[in-house]
């Protein structure tokens, strides 16, 4: 049997037509709320175009229209089964003291992994350049830390680099800014290679820093170095740990381990967390990059070191306190009720 | 109510079953289509990084420092946010991908996340390896529904959205005025009963496309068509009289398709 196409076009299209505009409609603004009685017509017209499909899957082989119902079904199977998933607005404030700190809270194992493979990259680097200093040319690719600290040390207070910087500064932080960017960036990708690509990258930061810290220590320049490093880097390292975390949780979510869920599933449930740590990093690094150009490149004279060393040491007590307490549940209800006991004492 | 997915037969094609039972397919994109639209998104980067450099130079006698950090802030946030914004806006689709007909869509054919679409752009860093995105390209060319990295992070994949209308059978049966077949009812019914929904299917194609046929294929095709649906029921001589195998085709088709 086949059905006459000509009548079932004309009797079915006015539905089709008004199917196609309600979902126009949500494509144009997703976040619009739909009332009670048009979420109930969208689901009958959903449905009734789904009994078309099967009516013409079923008697008429007729591909035009078959591939017109398949493409309207499919565009209306979005939107009533894709509704069950949240659509919430992006509120930045929330977003910030909230859910960042939460994400990172609730994937603080990954962070810990990332924390561990980094020290272990610090630890050889420090023992390279303690055991053979000549390997500093290897360890450490950048210019200015292949010279003698001493020497460094001497050429900075004087304030040779300062009057270099001079009037590039604001060019210095953009540059710090999008190029760690870009290397957290990387370093979360390579979360798709099973996390090996992160993991070196976070074992080969380590041995840089490692090295450095090594090679100033050992000279006794440990007031410069922790001086010059910790006010950007109290924020930066944290955030590079950060973008590890976010790359191994991929990477955990990719190999699968013990869980029994299929790899999608898997993938879906850690892609929000990834992309909360992953934005966090990049704000993160916009003030570690402010902070490196127009801070930590100053030195005695100019700043003195305890300053320095102050400012960092701060934030990175507030960091951890952010981290650790920010968007905490029991903090915000304990906080509500202390007001509340105040203003009802007051009354 | 959980959405239930089955896979495709065809590597081309995302075939997804509705709950309701009935299944709809989404053509998947091909790398070649794909690379296309992606140097295209490629020419507006760079159109773009050339206004910005034209714009901002404009305010370097202010400070040649800040006019080339806003340079370079500008440049990087719209090389990273340009996908992951217009494919919010435009239902998944870039400039790129909007001309040639693509769309990112949920592996589940479901509407996408932001989350989807900041992950699969931000995995370009190593879809992009080591150049001219030949690591994705592999991965694309090898994976079951062509996704790259950063799609199967996503669970997305790219299709291709050509519009598509509801088709017009009346351009073909409203030609067809009168209809000696129908004065022998009985036999159209058993006509009716007889031809298959793909016979049918394959009579109404070919009268829709008969002008994009050669004079001599179309003489034949017709002729070959006519002769199996007079083998299926055979009509009296004078229902047949002075008529030509199209005519009778498209006959045929009228019979079936409008009652």
């Amino acid at each position: 049997m086949i059905i006459d196409l000509q009548k079932f076009i004309a009797a079915e299209q006015p539905f089709w037509n008004e199917l196609e505009q309600v979902i126009a409609r949500q494509e144009q603004d997703p976040y619009r709320r739909m009332s009670f009685d048009e979420i109930r017509r969208l689901h009958y017209l959903y449905q009734r175009a789904s009994a078309d499909l099967a009516k013409i899957d079923t008697y008429s082989a007729e591909l035009s229209m078959r591939l017109y119902l398949e493409s309207l079904v499919g565009r209306a199977y979005s939107f009533i089964y894709g509704a069950q998933q949240e659509t919430v607005r992006f509120r930045p404030w929330q977003w910030f003291w909230r859910t960042f700190p939460q994400a990172f809270r609730r994937r603080w194992r990954a962070f810990a992994l990332s924390l561990a493979v980094m020290l272990a990259g610090g630890v050889f680097g420090s023992a390279a350049i303690i055991i053979d200093p000549e390997a500093k040319a290897v360890l450490m690719p950048f210019e200015h830390l292949q010279m003698d600290p001493a020497e460094r040390v001497a050429k900075e207070e004087s304030g040779a680099n300062e009057k270099r910087l001079g009037e590039g500064k604001t060019t210095f932080s953009a540059f710090l800014m999008t190029h760690n960017t870009r290397v957290s960036i990387f370093v979360l990708a390579l979360g798709m290679t099973w996390g090996i690509g992160s993991v070196l990258l976070l074992f080969t930061n380590g041995v840089m820093l490692g090295a450095v810290v090594a090679d100033y220590l050992r000279v006794g320049q440990s007031a410069f170095l922790v001086g010059w490093l910790l006010p950007h880097g109290a924020v930066e390292i944290p955030s590079i740990l950060v973008a590890g975390q976010a790359g191994l949780l991929l990477a955990g979510a990719l190999i699968g381990g013990v869980a029994a869920k299929p790899m999608g599933e898997r993938l879906r449930a850690v892609v929000p967390d990834v992309v909360t740590l992953i934005s966090g990093v990049a704000l993160m690094l916009v003030w570690a990059g402010l902070v490196e150009a127009f801070f930590s490149q100053y030195h005695e004279p100019t700043i003195p070191y305890a300053a320095k060393i102050a400012f960092g040491s701060v934030e990175l007590i507030l960091l951890a306190l952010f981290l650790r307490y920010s968007g905490r549940r029991e903090i915000g209800l304990a906080v509500r009720r202390r007001l509340l006991g105040r203003w009802r004492k007051r009354q | 109510m959980k959405p239930g997915v089955a896979t495709a037969a065809r590597t081309h094609v995302r075939t997804i079953r509705t709950p309701e039972g009935v299944s709809f397919s989404l053509p998947l994109a091909g790398p070649v289509s794909r690379c296309l639209a992606w140097l295209l998104d490629a020419l507006c980067l760079v159109a773009f990084a050339k206004a910005v450099q034209v714009v901002v130079a404009l305010t370097g006698f202010i400070s040649q420092d800040l006019s080339q950090a806003i340079t370079m802030l500008l440049y990087f946030l719209f090389y990273l946010g340009y996908a992951m914004a217009l494919e919010w806006y435009w239902n998944g689709q870039t400039v790129g991908k909007r001309l040639f007909g693509l769309r990112v869509m949920d592996v589940r054919g479901l509407r996408l996340r932001p989350s989807q679409i900041i992950i699969r752009n931000l995995l370009r860093a190593v879809d992009s390896l080591p150049v001219f995105y030949l690591l994705g390209g592999a991965v694309c060319l090898a994976s079951r529904y062509a996704q790259r990295l950063g799609d199967i992070a996503a669970n997305t994949i790219v299709v291709r959205s050509a519009k598509v209308a509801v088709p017009r059978i009346d351009a073909v049966l409203a030609e067809n005025r009168y209809n000696s077949l129908r004065a022998h009812p009985h036999l159209a019914a058993r006509l009716r009963q007889q031809a298959t929904p793909v016979e049918a299917d394959a009579a109404l194609q070919a009268l829709i496309r008969r002008d994009s046929l050669d004079p001599e294929a179309r003489v034949a095709l017709f002729a070959a068509m006519a002769r199996h649906f007079k083998d299926k029921v055979a009509y009296p001589e004078e229902a047949l009289a002075g008529i030509s195998d199209e005519q009778y085709v498209r006959n045929v088709v009228d019979l079936i398709f409008r009652r």
